[in-house]
């Protein structure tokens, strides 16, 4: 606990990390309250009104359906942000479960564990989750199912190695000698303590996830028209790059601020989790 | 050290063996009908029953998943990745007919990424804390924040359409080759430039600085013998584990700017379906990878004495 309070303090005098703290979460009220924000229905067509220019009706302008582009850049947060916070979500399970499984049973499972995560370490991430997306066919679903497929290695790999390290501990000892099952001393006793680096790359991943999510969409893979995540609605707006520049300029803005924020407050995470660094911030 | 290389060159073939099975297997999980999609995109109309029973007949599409997979072991240890379903040429001859185009680009990219994050990099650690350092600091984490495949599209639309100084897309000369290399370019300078700093910063830290400034020599003597050149190994490191990001950034970029590579064919394989390339395509690609991690570890050794004793114990 005492850690926690250290860590909010140094964070609190990371200018950065503040300020990708607040865009965050003004991003988290944006996609509660998306339909309640945003001025017109996203997917509600108005031919009358195509392409036009931002201006008072439309801040953002329109797009080739005459569909309000802000109203969709507004509910397109929930798509982005929503879908990334899932997949961040089922990544870590997933690598928590298998590197803790291997880490702490060793022998026969760890390693066909870990042959599996070398085998797909081989594969440039996104590359291998652009192929299952492919195979899988073009949805939402696939690519968030991709995505956990490939990403879930690194993390695996941070917990084998942390509950390697603390296994061997005096308090692990005493908490088997007491007849504590295995399952019991892998959750309450092994996991607190290597959770800390998991909480970094998990921070630092969104944005990297919300890159991939965004580049697979618009490659066509991902959400479908008339959806409007923001990598659909720059596949969407390209064929119009020339007469309506809006149309991809601010999805696109809305992608860097997000990602931007999110790499703002993970390395502020890691370096106040680091303590070799902390002594760089006080010189 | 060539027990080192031969027990790592041991283990890249194990991991190789692996990829290969999965990239196999992964394509004949998958839903859908290949002959379907690849016969309608011929023929432009919906292919018979007849059509498409001749279709798998030919491909051995219709053997157990068990036996077309020994068949797959079989002839990529021969060096055979099959035939593409759409151009019926040899998926190794397709690759490697549009590797040289790929290549150019990556290169491209590559050098303006060290021109520009090397000098920026050591400059910012020799003034911390400046306004040159902080804004520095602050383009690097933009520059990997922002989403390759949108550069691409912000540049096309200032210097292509309205400024008129490249052209938007193809392939031919250099004005071709500057826009795409530029957004290729970017996230990895970003990324190398935040790495030369730390490291330089880490470098003028250690006792051998402190020992090589106190015996008189020249602060240029310090920084660039002394200092540089250690710095510089953790970047070499990294810049080869980016021969991947760059694979990977290839794919995107080649398709938005029509560049006629290896990534631009990977992903029109994809939207028809055409697993012998998807499969062989990703098989190379995992090749290259695994490669050039393993020359990394390797050039780490010879560049970092104290490295290799480590090796030993692991």
């Amino acid at each position: 606990m005492r850690e926690m309070m250290s860590i909010v303090q140094h964070l609190k005098e990371d200018k950065l990390a503040v300020t990708g703290a607040m865009i965050i979460l003004s991003l988290t009220i944006i996609v509660i309250l998306a339909p309640h924000i945003a001025p017109y229905d996203p997917i509600k067509l108005d031919l009358e009104n195509r392409l036009s220019s931002p201006d008072r009706n439309h801040l953002m302008g329109t797009d080739n359906l005459g569909r309000d582009v802000l109203s969709r850049t507004i509910c397109g947060a929930r798509f982005s942000l929503g879908m990334a916070t899932v997949v961040v979500v089922i990544v870590m399970l997933l690598g928590i479960a298998m590197g803790t499984t291997a880490g702490y049973f060793g022998g026969v499972i760890d390693g066909i564990i870990m042959r599996l995560v070398d085998v797909l370490l081989a594969f440039p991430n996104i590359i291998l989750a652009l192929v299952i997306a492919g195979i899988l066919g073009p949805s939402l679903t696939n690519v968030m199912i991709a995505l956990a497929v490939v990403w879930w290695v690194g993390y695996a790999r941070i917990i084998r190695g942390s509950v390697l390290s603390v296994k061997e501990k005096e308090f692990i000892e005493a908490a088997r000698a007491m007849g504590c099952t295995d399952s019991y001393i892998a959750i309450r006793h092994i996991l607190p303590n290597v959770l800390s680096p998991v909480i970094v790359l998990a921070t630092l991943d969104m944005g990297h996830i919300i890159l991939s999510i965004a580049a697979l969409s618009f490659l066509g893979l991902g959400a479908q028209p008339p959806i409007p995540e923001w990598g659909t609605m720059l596949n969407e707006g390209r064929p119009f790059m020339e007469t309506a520049p809006h149309l991809m300029i601010f999805p696109g803005l809305m992608i860097m601020v997000t990602v931007l924020a999110f790499n703002f407050l993970g390395d502020g995470l890691r370096d106040a989790l680091d303590p070799r660094m902390k002594e760089d911030a006080i010189k | 050290m060539i027990k080192f290389i031969a027990k790592r060159l041991a283990i890249a073939t194990l991991i190789m063996l692996g990829a290969s099975l999965l990239s196999f297997s992964l394509i004949h999980l998958a839903p859908g009908n290949p002959a379907e999609v690849i016969i309608r995109a011929e023929m432009g109309e919906d292919p018979s029953l007849t059509e498409i029973e001749f279709f798998f007949q030919k491909y051995d599409l219709n053997d157990p998943f068990f036996a077309q997979c020994a068949q797959w072991m079989h002839m990529i240890t021969h060096g055979d990745l099959g035939t593409s379903f759409r151009t019926e040429e040899p998926v190794l001859v397709e690759f490697f007919d549009r590797f040289p185009a790929t290549l150019e680009l990556a290169v491209a990219a590559m050098a303006i990424a060290i021109l520009i994050s090397i000098p920026l990099g050591i400059l910012s650690a020799m003034k911390q804390n400046s306004i040159l350092d902080h804004g520095s600091r602050l383009v690097a984490l933009w520059g990997v924040s922002m989403p390759n495949f949108w550069l691409g599209l912000v540049l096309i639309l200032f210097f292509s359409v309205k400024l008129d100084w490249f052209p938007c897309f193809g392939y031919g000369g250099v004005e071709y080759l500057i826009l795409p290399a530029v957004t290729l370019g970017t996230g990895m300078t970003a990324t190398l430039m935040r790495l030369m700093r730390a490291s330089m910063l880490e470098v003028l830290r250690q006792d051998y600085i402190r020992t090589a400034r106190s015996k008189g020599l020249k602060e240029r003597v310090v920084l660039w013998k002394h200092g540089f050149k250690n710095a510089l190994i953790p970047v070499i490191t990294v810049m080869g584990m980016q021969v991947g990001h760059l694979l990977a950034g290839v794919v995107i970029i080649e398709t938005i700017f029509a560049w006629p590579g290896v990534g631009k064919f990977l992903v029109d394989g994809i939207y028809a379906r055409d697993y012998p390339v998807i499969q062989g395509f990703v098989l190379i690609i995992a090749l290259f990878f695994v490669l050039s991690n393993l020359a990394v570890d390797i050039l780490y050794t010879y560049l970092d004495p104290r490295i290799k004793y480590d090796v030993e114990n692991a």
